[in-house]
């Protein structure tokens, strides 16, 4: 249907999915709720800014889009009550519903443009009205027409046969230049490479692609081996079309990092030899990125490359990130007295002093780098709790200082007879309770405690309960159903995500069905299914300030919610492969996502923007984890490696080499001393945090430049591994007091 | 080599014999080459897109193998229909056929009986998810516990003892299986260590509180009263991943036990340490090719000597000595090599002190044993062609003017350990038929008994395919606690060396372990030993164990031989489990009395490692004990 229509419009909705949801909330940033992210209409225009449909006008009109459907489809008895249900009256349904349809857009969307747009809001609209069919936002069959506009670029004819030629001559070039530009040119080599093969594919020179293909493919670097993988098995011009990897080729220019010098000289070479084929590529397909100085070096080049496209353009990292911490709430006065109540009645009084007042110095005097506190605005803390904060307090008196000679002790929780079907698992920050994800679409809760997880009673018998009586809370609480663990079912899918809510009465889980799940933990049943992504969802996380959630899946796109809406806060759109992993920044202004396009992205809540690129992994990211302070972020992916970044300065400071396998868990300790990993390798390092991040700042590294040497100091970095009997480590958690808990399923 | 598996990746597409033959099943009769050829390029890009996609749900499912739910779901990424009825865990088995020049793949679906379905009990309910919780590690430390890897792993113990001076490779590995050197060391040098050569590390042999204490603790019980806890501690031994830093130990503590109590005449101590050793053997994490040079002579010293007990004429170290003769065996058969050639070095002394005349029967016993564990060529090459000689001296002894009762006893076993060893090699190496006087000339006076033995052997090989041997069975009952050693007399054909240490199922049988093993028992105790020949009546004897009978021996000796019925080893205690354990011998009941008497005999009394050494016997059976050191002077009654 949509390949008929002009493939310029197309390729706008297709460019940005974000634009699309920005047209449903556009009309509508007065009209959502005071609470909610109501700050910035003046962004409007970028990316995640559209506001929940929470205003009753866009109810309504979600109303008549699914009646709509429904009328479509000659589901006439479900248009009649469902209209009587919402207490529309009849005559609305008729013209608003022409007007919709009519003009594509316009009643649904509550906006003007992209007459295409209508039937793909429509199906996701309607989504949650109907499990049926429907035609997914990316279906190939939209790709089509989008993609024959991206590659009408190849369309330009060079004679086949001298592309080899033309890439053979180049490449002699680059390794007949000056040792130090070799290394800086040799970057344009990977994407040359796949812009002439794709192009020779394009234009039906099956037999000279192949032939390219197999002649220079070699000499790629070995971090491209599993995008060279799919380009091999593209041979036909047919193949292009709906093919991921290929729009996100062309949508985005391939970002490379030239010095001056550099870039003159292989200016100067291509128009002296009137090589235009490659010029031309150059310039259309390529973004260079040049600046002034020093050639950067082969190790520092390996370091930053390896995504999918290219580096990050060093704007992008440019923005101030306000990575600081929140103030701690006011509640911290009475909750100090009761501490020191409680620690006088233990009767050592003396240790409390020298704690108490390095947290009062660093909540009494705000962190420049922090964002204002209500910025992003945060749900307000119930007597649960701050009862949970005077608890945490507590606790955090008692925490082991770990150093490198002071090494945590670790717990590992082994699943057993999961059958290879452990696919998440979470603890709760308090580390009472264990909740893991099952291929089988299970979600299982285990409480750690002795203390059993129980039901709420039934409502016939809550209201037989004095509820004027001090342990009413007891009293709700169904002693018949106390177990060790409960099964929630509901999902269709493996549970690839799973997420406790801070105040541990809710439970998130993201499973293959495309559902994000919030589960009540008083109750043990779903309370909400939040639908949006369509495609298997692999990650979710709770801010840690409650509330608010991020979600990320096969679509590509980051969605920013809040429990009490059933439609996402924000998009965030950018990443060019699945997003495999979500994670909120310690102040919950921020959320850092990383991808199957080997780059983690850093996004503002407030604004949708995306603030931070990094470039780096030879392999999706599966793992993130932010330092307790919020400067640094921790990252992990399939090669293996962990990489750490500095947040405020946009730039990558660390490698720890060590594991064999892809890392899927990363923890800091509660104080940020210890960085400990866990893989697939069976094993779980400790890493010496303070002595990484120490280091990076006796460096003289040029903020400006954004060129970081590393060393090679991973051995030094290396505080331990321990070793798992067959147990794959699948997650971490630091409890209260700086024990390590690990979790895994056993695997004979 | 990576460019060559590019190359081929970049190739790799499914032939148009496939297309043609997929056609065919769906009932499209003639393909053109060209289409198979665009189908099969297409059909190829397709498959390899899904891969990928499934490649997605493997890694995000945290698995290294990609099952068929991955690709259903990454066909449902496409919104194509999964593929229903391949749900497997495993991997789907695919045939092969080839015919008419053509080769096929297939996956075999079998028709199922629906009614097969219905009536086949269902299958057992699979386990459900649990959690269990351990420590990996201990502020810093690795713990030594099942749950964890072993710390050492065998390679890395051989390398240690080989090459102590192999430089480690920094970090990887070594980093994670030295967490206990490195913990206890780490704090100050760890940085500067890294660059240096590292020697081997000193904290090795340095254990810790925890070590010591285990290392006391199980010392004692191996060697100490209570069954029970030499049991759990042998278990211990055997199965604990983490012993290597106190193997030095135990070896010292075995070699030295050994010598002490041989000196000493302490049959009990010497069974106690030769289980350790073999407790040792099966612990499968441990390298002990570093330790031999401690336990073979220790074992040998088991087999060969002079004296192991105090009573010879009474005590039943014909057992142990038939025992270490099997752990000997085993540990050539393990640890021989050509370097070290420990098989040919035992051969020798073992042969060396046969042959002298001076030897005791005692030792003669033992070094015909240990050779005829060592298997049949052993016994073929250096027993049978002595066999005459042999057949002489024990004439002498038993024809010949009375000498010694000590020396009948032991001319009496060697003659059975002859026999029994000889018996099924010369069944399997001469031909049919067996006659009398053709084994006289060959055998000397051994040769008519051997035939009959031979005679017996080919029936029984005939009767039975397969022969569980089991040698040592242990059964720790509730109250008075008796070991029953099956010493592994029992003329059996099959092979014997392997179960000696590969017989789990010793370690089974003492499921009931005893309620309160602190308990005093009652101190004297009757053993009712009732042997019933299967078919012939039942004879009863009691048999009141006390050394004041030391006299008269409780032991009757029928040396003859026939009994070709096998009736099942049933021990009834009360309440006890039946073991049954199918060999050709008599069936044992042992039934015991606690006495009145409540006295004299502490706890030791208890532990009565009662050997009941079994030759097919016909009617009469052989009892030999070896009782505790410490019940031997108390008079129970």
């Amino acid at each position: 249907m949509a390949a008929v229509q002009g493939g310029l419009v197309e390729a706008v909705e297709e460019k940005d999915i974000k634009t699309e949801p920005s047209n449903d909330g556009g009309g509508n940033n007065n009209a959502s709720d005071g609470r909610l992210l109501s700050t910035s209409p003046g962004s409007s225009a970028s990316a995640g800014s559209n506001k929940s449909a929470a205003g009753a006008p866009e109810d309504q009109q979600t109303l008549l889009a699914v009646l709509q459907f429904l009328r479509k489809n000659k589901l006439n008895d479900s248009v009649e009550i469902l209209r009587r249900e919402a207490g529309l009256p009849e005559d609305l349904l008729d013209p608003k519903g022409g007007d919709s349809s009519g003009a594509g857009s316009g009643g649904a969307a509550g906006s003007v443009d992209l007459e295409g747009d209508a039937s793909s809001l429509l199906s996701r609209v309607t989504a949650s009205a109907s499990a049926g069919a429907q035609a997914p936002t990316k279906a190939p069959g939209e790709d089509q027409p989008d993609v024959n506009v991206v590659l009408s670029a190849y369309s330009q004819q060079g004679d086949p046969a001298l592309y080899g030629v033309y890439y053979s001559g180049l490449k002699r070039f680059i390794e007949s230049v000056l040792d130090c530009h070799r290394a800086e040119l040799s970057q344009v080599f990977y994407p040359l490479f796949v812009h002439m093969y794709l192009e020779l594919v394009y234009n039906n020179h099956e037999n000279e692609a192949k032939v390219f293909f197999e002649k220079f493919s070699g000499d790629q670097e070995c971090y491209y081996e599993d995008d060279l993988r799919i380009l091999s098995s593209l041979t036909k011009k047919e193949h292009m079309r709906g093919n991921e990897t290929l729009l996100d080729f062309r949508t985005s220019k391939f970002v490379l990092r030239i010095s001056r010098d550099s870039y003159q000289l292989l200016k100067r070479h291509l128009q002296e030899r009137q090589n235009n084929q490659i010029w031309n590529i150059i310039q259309e397909h390529l973004y260079i990125d040049i600046f002034d100085g020093m050639p950067r070096s082969k190790g520092q080049i390996d370091a930053m490359s390896g995504s999918l496209a290219g580096e990050a353009k060093r704007e992008a990292n440019k923005a101030k990130v306000y990575y600081g911490l929140l103030k701690e709430p006011e509640i911290e006065l009475p909750l100090d007295d009761e501490d020191e109540e409680a620690e006088n009645e233990e009767g050592k009084p003396k240790k409390k002093k020298p704690k108490k007042d390095s947290m009062g110095s660093k909540s009494k005097k705000q962190d420049p780098n922090a964002p204002s506190q209500t910025r992003i605005p945060l749900p307000e803390l119930k007597d649960s709790d701050k009862l949970d904060k005077i608890m945490y307090m507590k606790e955090a008196t008692k925490r082991i200082r770990l150093a490198p000679d002071n090494l945590p002790s670790i717990c590992f929780y082994s699943f057993l007879n999961a059958y290879q079907g452990l696919t998440a698992v979470d603890f709760t920050d308090d580390s009472s309770l264990i909740a893991g994800g099952f291929a089988d679409s299970t979600v299982r809760v285990w409480s750690v405690t002795p203390k059993k997880l129980r039901k709420v009673k039934s409502a016939a018998d809550l209201n037989l309960i004095d509820k004027e009586s001090d342990d009413v809370l007891e009293r709700i609480m169904d002693e018949k159903t106390a177990s060790e663990s409960k099964i929630l079912y509901g999902h269709s899918g493996p549970v690839y995500g799973i997420s406790f809510s801070p105040d541990r009465n809710y439970l998130l889980s993201s499973s293959e069905d495309g559902t994000v799940r919030l589960w009540s933990l008083q109750t043990f049943t779903c309370l909400v299914g939040y639908k949006g992504h369509n495609y298997p969802v692999w990650d979710t996380q709770f801010s840690h300030h409650g509330y608010y959630f991020i979600s990320g899946g096969h679509d590509r796109v980051a969605r920013l919610w809040a429990t009490d809406h059933y439609q996402p806060l924000r998009i965030f759109s950018g990443h060019l492969a699945d997003v495999t992993c979500t994670r909120f920044h310690p102040n919950s202004n921020y959320v850092v996502t990383g991808s199957s396009d080997r780059t983690i992205r850093l996004w503002d809540v407030l604004t949708g923007n995306c603030v931070r690129i990094f470039t780096g992994h030879k392999g999706p990211i599966h793992a993130l984890a932010f330092s307790p302070n919020g400067k640094f972020l921790a990252s992990g992916a399939t090669d293996g490696r962990v990489l750490l970044w500095d947040i405020g300065h946009g730039l990558m400071i660390g490698e720890l080499k060590g594991h064999t396998d892809t890392i899927y868990s990363l923890k800091f300790s509660r104080d940020g001393e210890i960085l400990a990993s866990g893989s697939m390798d069976n094993t779980v390092r400790l890493w010496d945090a303070l002595k990484a991040f120490d280091d990076l700042e006796t460096d003289d590294f040029t903020a400006a430049t954004g060129h970081v040497h590393l060393q090679d100091n991973s051995q030094e970095l290396l505080l331990g591994t321990y070793m798992s009997k067959s147990t794959p480590v699948i997650h971490l958690h630091f409890t209260r007091r700086n024990l390590l808990l690990a979790a895994g399923a056993y695997n004979p | 080599m990576a460019e060559e598996r590019r190359q081929k990746q970049c190739s790799v597409v499914l032939p148009t014999e496939s297309m043609k033959a997929m056609a065919e099943s769906v009932g499209v009769g003639q393909l053109q080459e060209e289409s198979c050829v665009a189908l099969s390029e297409e059909v190829s890009y397709r498959i390899k897109e899904i891969a990928q996609d499934a490649l997605k749900f493997m890694h995000h499912g945290k698995r290294r193998k990609l099952t068929t739910s991955d690709i259903d779901n990454a066909l449902k990424l496409k919104n194509v229909e999964p593929l229903y009825g391949f749900q497997s865990q495993d991997f789907i088995p695919f045939r092969f056929a080839s015919g008419g020049g053509r080769e096929l793949h297939f996956y075999e679906e079998k028709e199922v009986d629906l009614s097969d379905i219905i009536n086949t009990p269902l299958p057992r309910v699979p386990l459900d998810v649990s959690l269990k919780a351990h420590w990996l590690s201990i502020e810093g430390v690795q713990p030594s516990i099942p749950e964890n890897p072993p710390p050492a792993p065998k390679e890395q113990q051989k390398v240690e003892s080989t090459e102590p001076l192999k430089v480690v490779k920094p970090g990887q590995e070594e980093e994670g299986i030295q967490g206990k050197g490195q913990g206890a060391t780490s704090a100050d040098g760890k940085g500067k260590e890294k660059g240096l050569i590292r020697l081997k590390p000193r904290s090795t042999h340095e254990l810790s509180v925890e070590q010591q204490l285990y290392y006391k603790e199980i010392t004692e019980a191996c060697v100490g009263s209570c069954e029970a806890k030499r049991a759990e501690a042998l278990q211990s031994i055997a199965t604990d991943p983490g012993l290597y830093q106190m193997l030095p130990r135990f070896s010292t503590f075995i070699s030295e036990g050994v010598r002490v109590n041989v000196v000493q005449n302490n049959l009990a101590l010497l069974i106690y340490l030769m289980r350790m050793v073999k407790a040792l053997m099966d612990n499968p994490t441990l390298y002990l090719e570093k330790y031999l040079h401690e336990l073979i002579p220790a074992v040998v010293t088991c087999i060969v000597s002079k004296q192991l007990c105090l009573r010879p004429d009474v005590d039943n170290h014909w057992a142990l000595r038939d025992f270490a003769a099997r752990l000997m065996a085993q540990s050539c058969k393990t640890f021989s090599t050509t370097t070290n050639n420990i098989q040919s070095r035992i051969t020798k002394t073992f042969t060396k002190s046969w042959l002298d005349d001076k030897t005791q029967w005692t030792t003669r016993y033992g070094c015909i044993a240990g050779l005829a564990e060592l298997g049949p060529d052993v016994i073929k090459t250096l027993i049978l062609p002595r066999l005459s000689v042999e057949g002489a001296r024990i004439k002498a002894v038993m024809e010949g003017p009375v000498v010694s009762n000590i020396d009948k006893i032991g001319a009496d076993h060697v003659q059975s350990l002859l026999l029994k060893h000889c018996a099924s090699v010369i069944a399997k190496i001469r031909p049919q038929p067996d006659v009398v006087e053709q084994y006289r000339t060959d055998y000397g006076y051994l040769g008519p008994m051997l035939c009959s033995h031979v005679m017996k052997a080919r029936t029984q090989a005939a009767l039975q395919a397969q022969q569980v041997n089991r040698t040592t069975l242990t059964i720790t009952q509730p109250r008075p606690t008796l070991t029953v050693s099956q010493s592994g007399l029992s003329g059996s054909v099959g092979p014997r060396t392997p179960s000696i240490i590969k017989v789990p199922s010793s370690l089974t049988l003492m499921s009931p372990r005893p309620g309160t093993p602190s308990q005093p028992s009652p101190p004297a105790t009757k053993y009712i030993v009732m042997a019933t020949s299967a078919g012939a009546a039942s004879t009863q004897q009691v048999i009141t164990i006390s050394s004041s009978q030391s006299a008269s021996p409780v032991t009757s000796t029928v040396p003859s031989a026939t009994s070709t019925l096998q009736p099942l080893v049933k021990l009834e205690p009360t309440g006890g489990p039946g073991l049954t354990g199918s060999r050709p011998m008599q069936k044992y009941i042992v039934v015991s009395l606690p006495s009145s008497a409540s006295s004299s005999l502490e706890n030791k009394s208890s532990v009565l490692p009662t050997s009941i050494s079994s030759t097919p016997l016909e009617a009469g059976m052989k009892l030999d004990r070896s009782e505790s050191p410490g019940a031997s002077t108390q008079s129970p009654h």
